[in-house]
């Protein structure tokens, strides 16, 4: 070995240095982009914060709107959305959470589960307003709801569907197999393995899916604005029955339709409604990361 | 063991051949297991050991494409005779080659068969989990903490605790599929003395890959290898090289599997 040529074995090769390079290259080019994405978050909040910010009061939350809506609070259209909000989920999360145990956990794979599997997926992808034109067509006419919270609720919660049943369909499926055959082995039928083992373990997952769900429901405006929401209505709803304001509407009314109002209000209101958004939305994360810590495997 | 008067018949299989799609997974197997004796069943991998006992608890009818052809008689009448396979099951207790602890506490887990039989009184129930856990030998080691996870079990203490719930439901039959695959030695030993106890309860098939355990514990002994049911008889028999096979004496003395 001594009169050998000293060869050092961990010099580095032409190949590990390129490699290398490669390496750190890939690294900051994706980690760009990420931090890419953080941007427009953080613009849209600085600037809301900004000029909306000031417009935030007690009054501002808890008065009707006056003098054609160019002042006065947003009390009306803020529990408005309250409303629609849980008429939607009232509807959508039993028929949704139904679906989904009946596709996770009864249903054969036939081209019958198959075609329901296409036909949610479709729901998922019609746009919002061809979802309110239908609401419009079903609910308020066909159904005579008239223009109500119950129509705009209910197409709401149509729309919404398809994530409600998707995203519980993916918490029943995360339970393991092994436990649904060691309870079925003891002569348990499918609900009453369904009720004691399945449900239990995946009601974390479903009520994460549906609070994410409220956050969307929230924002949306085309599927309410034909079949119950108000262009200006400065009284609070009593039934299912009455029209009202919503959040969402009373944002796009006061930032394009409505003249010499004054530049902070729209600001103000999309302020609102994104910090409900964002509420909900640590909600859900807050709530999962306490189920996932009681999590019992 | 040797029986002097012929013993009854607990389960009775005739022409049992299993199907998955196209692939063969048993073929023709006749045999009778005998009531309050351990019937071994050894055999490598990928013998059909495992769909066999499916088919006992009639739990084919979850896995798709799985088909069964052939006459099982248990307890005197056909399978396809009881009309309620949820009675069936709950006549049968079933341990599965890797702990299945339910995410359950250990009092639950225990409880649980019992209460879907319909059980609701507390105390009844409590004298239950102790002599399912006392018989399982893990009630000394459990009796403190009974509202813990039984998932968060270590894996041999979890393989006594599917054993207190398979005993649970009160069983004729329990089977065993390969229970000793996640278990240390010493508690395999330990299940294996609760066997020999419970032989006198009840019947037990016992699944196993490890060819000296249906020497220590079986009365009689099935191998089956690819599918068939090589070959069957009293274990003593067999493992004393009275074979009918040359395959069997191979297997049985490790020359392959």
């Amino acid at each position: 070995m001594s009169n050998s040529p000293e060869i050092n074995i961990f010099a580095e090769s032409e190949l590990n240095i390129s490699n290398k390079k490669t390496e750190g290259l890939f690294r900051i080019l994706y980690m760009m982009m990420t931090w890419l994405l953080i941007l427009p978050v953080a613009t849209i909040l600085a600037i809301l914060v900004y000029k909306g910010g000031p417009m935030i009061s007690f009054e501002f939350l808890f008065s009707n709107p006056i003098k054609g809506m160019t002042a006065g609070g947003i009390f009306p259209a803020l529990i408005g959305t309250v409303w629609l909000v849980s008429v939607a989920l009232l509807f959508s999360v039993p028929l949704g959470v139904a679906a989904a145990i009946y596709l996770s956990e009864y249903a054969k794979d036939n081209w019958f589960t198959r075609m329901i599997n296409l036909a949610i997926i479709n729901l998922a992808g019609v746009p919002s307003i061809v979802h309110a034109l239908f609401g419009v067509g079903a609910f308020v006419l066909f159904f005579g709801f008239g223009t109500s919270i119950l129509a705009a609720s209910l197409t709401l919660g149509i729309m919404t569907l398809p994530v409600v049943i998707v995203s519980s369909y993916e918490s029943l499926q995360a339970v393991p197999m092994a436990f649904r055959e060691a309870c079925w082995s003891m002569g348990a039928t499918r609900w009453q393995t369904i009720r004691r083992i399945v449900l239990p373990n995946s009601v974390s997952g479903i009520l994460t899916g549906v609070i994410l769900e409220v956050s969307r429901t929230t924002g949306e405006t085309a599927p309410i604005m034909f079949t119950g929401a108000a262009f200006f209505l400065p009284y609070l709803p009593e039934s299912v029955f009455d029209q009202t304001m919503a959040l969402s509407l009373h944002l796009f009314v006061v930032s394009t339709q409505v003249p010499h109002v004054p530049e902070g209000l729209p600001y103000g209101v999309a302020l609102v409604l994104i910090g409900m958004v964002l509420t909900m939305n640590a909600a859900s994360i807050a709530f999962r990361t306490y189920l996932r810590g009681r999590k019992k495997w | 063991m040797v029986n002097t008067n012929k013993p009854s018949v607990k389960l009775k299989v005739s022409n049992l051949s299993i199907n998955y799609g196209e692939a063969s997974a048993l073929r023709d197997v006749n045999l009778d297991v005998y009531e309050n004796e351990i019937f071994g069943i050894i055999g490598p991998a990928n013998s059909g050991k495992t769909s066999f006992l499916k088919t006992i608890n009639r739990m084919d009818i979850f896995t798709p494409g799985m088909k069964v052809v052939g006459d099982i008689i248990f307890n005197g009448t056909s399978l396809d005779q009881w009309r309620n396979v949820y009675a069936l099951r709950s006549r049968i207790g079933v341990v599965f080659p890797l702990p299945v602890g339910l995410p359950l506490t250990i009092y639950e887990n225990v409880a649980l068969a019992p209460r879907l039989a319909g059980v609701k009184n507390r105390t009844e129930l409590d004298i239950i989990v102790e002599r399912c856990l006392t018989r399982a030998a893990l009630w000394d080691e459990v009796k403190d903490r009974l509202d813990s996870l039984g998932s968060m079990l270590s894996g041999g203490q979890q393989q006594r605790l599917t054993i207190a719930r398979a005993l649970s439901q009160e069983p004729d039959l329990l089977m065993l599929d390969e229970f000793s695959i996640a278990v240390d030695p010493v508690t395999t030993m330990r299940i294996e003395d609760v066997l020999k106890e419970l032989k006198h309860e009840m019947t037990i098939i016992l699944v196993t890959n490890l060819v000296q355990q249906a020497y220590r514990l079986a009365d009689r002994t099935a191998f089956f290898l690819m599918g068939d049911c090589v070959e069957m008889g009293n274990t003593e028999d067999l493992f004393s090289g009275n074979v009918q096979d040359e395959r069997t004496r191979d297997y049985i003395e490790g020359r392959f599997g």
